[in-house]
């Protein structure tokens, strides 16, 4: 039977919130957690949580790859920009604080830094300004990694360097499991960051965590049937694996860009800006590729930074131990115009996104 | 952002395909991490095509995105 899904069909909402009810009446409140920004995204803008019963509660979990990246990294991309390398990077890395400045304080300072929509963009720079010394700095998670992989195999120009800052996420879902006073019962995973890895990373929270998994889309009804999804396994003590994202995630993910990430990245111990260090959560350059490799090239590695500004709460945020507005800077001493955290500063920010989606 | 769009193959030459988002919109687009031809549909993110898209699940995205933008102009 061919039923046509209709992603943000009302009346659809309705029948799924409906049996979202009935399943959780009168039980005790249950906690899903995701882990990506563009899931609080939808969220936000569609006010889901308020379509929800009040024992359903979705929290945010680390699913901003800016707002991880702990401010020593950020400082080395600041460190360069200052030396005279063109830093190349993402639009929200610009205004995220490092332990003294941000990329766009040294852009003030005369610092040649500029924001790029792909790697690729950073890569043709490089080309036609042959004189010029550019550095990427790569942050994103699996989603993102892939395109930054593709680069480095693809002879860039001996002008262009690399700042690898990225990581993975299925390491920080489990971190967020033992944090025992979290008590999570149960997972949304990021529907874009699984059409590259697939289904296998997160095989382990069902089978050793008992925790159910469910692989959900970005429309409002794709995020409303994996909260069902989990209700319906909850509900049945049978915690399971499922993949509400079929129309864009393979089970086997696209093996083709984890071939490509595998020959550009070795897998190493990272920190988490807020988490502190998770085991095999970072990507590195592997030794083949040095000569790309910023940090080799400059001789510039920074060990620690200020990660969390005095009152700052992200740390917090950024776990969903706390909503945005249990910081007491919320849009008082913290704004998207003068933000104190990287939760703040990133479109996939929590903060960020409260304080500047207006839900429909 | 883990913002990845629908899109639908135009042309390919090598690792590099004009794909169109709907409406009119065409863009250069990497493929390297895909295997396409011309009328299949792809997710694009931050340039590059990241996975293959079921056509009949894509056009409904694609139809879903325009409606959207339909609603806020």
């Amino acid at each position: 039977m061919a039923e046509r899904l209709r992603f943000r069909d009302p009346d659809l909402a309705k029948r799924v919130t409906s049996r979202i009810n009935q399943l959780t009446k009168g039980k005790e409140t249950v906690k899903i957690c995701h882990v990506c920004g563009t899931h609080e995204w939808t969220i936000t803008h569609y006010g889901l949580r308020s379509l929800l019963p009040q024992n359903v509660e979705v929290i945010a979990g680390p699913g901003c790859p800016v707002c991880i990246v702990p401010a020593s990294e950020t400082d080395e991309a600041v460190q360069l920009a200052l030396k005279g390398v063109v830093v190349t990077c993402f639009g929200d890395l610009l205004r995220v604080p490092g332990s003294r400045m941000s990329l766009l304080d040294a852009k003030a300072e005369g610092a040649d830094v500029r924001v790029v929509y792909g790697v690729g963009d950073a890569v043709k720079m490089a080309r036609e300004e042959a004189t010029k010394e550019f550095v990427f700095f790569a942050v994103g998670f699996e989603t993102t990694s892939p395109s930054t992989a593709v680069e480095i195999l693809s002879k860039p120009p001996e002008n262009m360097s690399f700042l690898i800052s990225h990581r993975i996420i299925p390491p920080a879902m489990k971190l967020l499991v033992k944090m025992k006073e979290l008590s999570l019962d149960g997972f949304i995973a990021p529907g874009h960051v699984s059409t590259i890895i697939g289904l296998k990373p997160y095989e382990i929270f069902p089978k050793k965590y008992r925790m159910p998994v469910v692989v959900a889309g970005f429309e409002p009804l794709d995020v409303l049937m994996g909260i069902y999804m989990i209700l319906k396994q909850l509900s049945k003590d049978k915690p399971s694996l499922e993949n509400e994202y079929a129309r864009a995630v393979w089970p086997q993910g696209n093996p083709k860009a984890q071939r490509i990430m595998a020959e550009a990245f070795e897998i190493v111990d990272g920190r988490w800006r807020g988490l502190g260090n998770i085991g095999s959560s970072k990507f590195n350059l592997r030794e083949e590729h040095n000569v790309y490799d910023a940090h080799l090239r400059y001789g510039v590695k920074i060990e620690y930074g200020v990660d969390t500004k005095l009152g700052c709460r992200c740390h917090l945020v950024v776990i969903g131990r706390i909503k945005p507005t249990e910081c007491p800077m919320f849009m008082k001493e913290c704004t998207p115009q003068r933000p104190v955290g990287a939760c703040m500063v990133s479109a996939e920010g929590t903060c960020r996104i409260w304080a500047t989606t207006k839900p429909d | 952002m883990c913002l990845a769009i629908p899109a639908k193959v135009v042309s390919v030459k090598e690792n590099s395909a004009c794909v169109d988002f709907g409406e009119g919109v065409l863009r250069e687009v990497n493929v390297t991490l895909v295997n396409v031809k011309a009328g299949d549909y792809v997710l694009v993110h931050a340039g590059y095509a990241i996975q293959v898209l079921d056509e009949k699940e894509a056009q409904e995205t694609i139809q879903l995105w325009n409606q959207i933008l339909e609603v806020e102009t």
